[in-house]
């Protein structure tokens, strides 16, 4: 580590090498603050228009000219929390598995399969979910008793898309990244802690309690990870969750999110103000997102710089 | 034993249980997926699909070769915008690790990762279709390569600090300078990792539809040309996906099943190349 500094070797074309790679690397922070400003540039007409009357409202008749998008934000987060309900315990559980329980020739094909589950395609997601899904979720909607058809949560006819299938589809897809970044947290956890917890006598369980505790503020930073894929999701919630611009505590109701009413709308929206007000709505979604990011990864980086700090690696080479 | 043992042990054994089931669980859904769609989209797969044009409604047959052409073509464009962006960038940021620079270009990529994929579409929308008043290759390979450079960046710095100290200070201490160091000695020692790197960045961001949707557009005939409409695998299999028509659905089972194949490729792959790696560098 000792000639690694801004300035460890000049000798040569040496202070020319961190100029340039810098001027390239400072693109990236630039590039994200660009997307900001172009978002609000090209929006700004309809933040004039409407000001915060525009996520107070419900009315979304582009030919009238009226744009309310309180269903479309509704949507993404009634989505995306039920999702989160679903999906946080599964992913918890993956995560203690892979990191404490799990047989150690079982481990590294597990993690693979587990991590599988991010790379297949929101769009095959979505196929997926139209024709497998859906009618699954239509015969679990019909199958629902009278007495529990009465209560908002299950109002409405059984059509089978609708904001359940979106959710239970996003859970899924949350899973591999909140159970990661969970699992690599339970490893930075250091050994002592359940090393202790058993000395005194925990059970296996208490013991990982014990572990899940020290690192909670990272466990915390992966679920939010997790969030701000749910929040953002696009092809697959397009496809399931019937597109209706209508907010309704029913989880049966065809419904509408932020990311789909872009997807849907966007290359037919004819005047200025209708595409200003969709991009208005695709700022609020990435200020959202970001937010969201930037919190869980400062959690996350918070628990990895604490065990750097405990424990210094003592060969360099057996980072992963 | 105690009540109160007993107690204990019964609850840590059913949260072992849990655990347990909650990785059968997650592997349902990918068993029930994979399973699907290779059900679905093996018979509908021929060459033709590779060879042919799209066919209108009704008429049986017919294939994805402008689509399968245009996927490449958007994948290269990406790759064109984020492989050198992103490998300089990563250099930076794990050659300077302490600069404040360095965190932030880090903590950006990690939040540009988390920008939704339609966002990223927005953008690219503004800055390349609508200065020239026309959808294109261009714009869609400006959005998948945004998307690509944190993946790149993150990749090529994970890889760059495998590389051991020793191998730097000796290059060090031969009199090379800090950048004749990292592209003669620690670059080409990292290079096959990042390229499979690059390969799985470049396969799941061929599985992209979102970004394309208002930037590549589709295009129902053969295009190459980088200043028009074009289509994609992707969007194809959503078109198809949402039309009512049985011999549609087939096709877009078939383009699933193309994607799923590239992806499962090169993630083996890039598990093989890593685990190799790793062992090299651990003896």
């Amino acid at each position: 580590m000792s000639a690694r500094g801004p300035r460890g070797a000049s000798s040569g074309g040496g202070r020319l090498f961190p100029l340039w790679t810098g001027l390239v690397a400072v693109l990236v922070p630039c590039l994200v603050a660009g997307i900001a400003a172009t978002l609000w540039w090209e929006s700004l007409l309809s933040i004039r228009e409407f000001g915060l009357h525009f996520w107070r409202t419900s009315v979304w008749d582009p030919v009238a000219g009226e744009f309310g998008a309180f269903p479309f934000i509704w949507g993404t987060l009634y989505s995306s929390f039920l999702a989160l309900l679903l999906s946080t315990p599964i992913a918890l559980g993956i995560a203690i598995f892979l990191s404490d329980l799990s047989p150690h020739r079982l481990r590294q094909p597990l993690i693979f399969l587990t991590e599988l589950l991010a790379a297949i395609p929101s769009i095959v997601y979505g196929l997926w979910g139209i024709f497998v899904l859906v009618p699954l979720v239509r015969s679990l909607e019909s199958a629902t008793p009278a007495w529990l058809r009465g209560m908002p949560f299950f109002a409405g006819p059984p059509l089978g898309v609708g904001l359940l299938a979106a959710s239970l589809v996003l859970a899924v897809m949350m899973i591999p990244y909140t159970a990661s970044v969970a699992r690599e947290i339970l490893k930075a956890v250091p050994s002592t802690q359940r090393e202790g917890a058993y000395a005194l006598g925990a059970t296996r369980w208490e013991a990982i309690r014990m572990a899940l505790f020290y690192g909670r503020t990272g466990i915390i930073g992966a679920i939010m990870l997790g969030l701000g894929r749910a929040l953002g999701e696009t092809m697959a919630v397009t496809m399931l969750i019937g597109n209706n611009p209508k907010a309704s505590l029913s989880l049966f109701a065809p419904q509408y999110t932020m990311a789909a009413v872009i997807a849907n709308e966007f290359t037919e929206a004819a005047d200025e103000l209708y595409l200003n007000a969709l991009v208005e709505i695709g700022l609020v979604l990435f200020l959202i997102t970001v937010l969201i990011n930037a919190l869980s990864r400062l959690l996350i980086w918070r628990v990895g710089s604490e065990r750097r700090a405990r424990a210094p690696r003592p060969v360099p080479a057996t980072a992963t | 034993m105690s009540w109160n043992q007993t107690r204990r042990k019964a609850v840590s054994g059913l949260v072992v249980g849990f655990c347990a089931a909650s990785v059968v669980l997650a592997l349902i859904p990918l068993g029930f997926i994979l399973t699907y769609v290779i059900r679905n989209g093996l018979p509908a797969l021929s060459l033709g699909f590779f060879t042919q044009m799209p066919k209108p409604v009704g008429e049986p047959g017919g294939g994805m070769a402008n689509a399968i052409a245009g996927t490449l073509i958007l994948v290269g464009l990406a790759a064109l915008v984020a492989v050198p962006i992103g490998i300089i960038s990563g250099i930076y940021v794990s050659e300077y690790r302490r600069t404040r620079l360095a965190s932030a270009v880090r903590f950006s990529a990690d939040i540009l990762n988390g920008v939704p994929s339609i966002v990223i579409g927005l953008f690219a929308y503004t800055a390349a279709v609508l200065p020239f008043r026309r959808f294109s290759a261009l714009a869609g390979g400006l959005a998948l390569g945004i998307m690509m450079i944190p993946i790149i960046v993150r990749t090529t710095e994970e890889l760059l600090n495998l590389v051991p100290g020793a191998l730097r200070d000796g290059a060090l201490a031969l009199g090379a300078s800090r950048a004749r160091a990292v592209f003669t000695v620690i670059l080409p020692a990292a290079l096959p990792g990042i390229l499979t790197g690059v390969l799985v960045a470049l396969a799941r961001i061929a599985g992209e539809t979102a970004p394309l949707l208002f930037t590549a557009f589709n295009n129902r005939f053969w295009s190459t040309r980088l200043d028009q409409p074009i289509a994609s695998l992707t969007v194809q299999v959503y078109t198809y996906a949402i039309s009512p028509y049985d011999d549609w659905h087939r096709q877009a089972w078939a383009g699933a099943t193309v994607l799923i194949g590239a992806i499962l490729l090169f993630s083996l792959l890039a598990r093989a190349t890593t685990r190799r790696l790793e062992r090299m560098h651990r003896t």
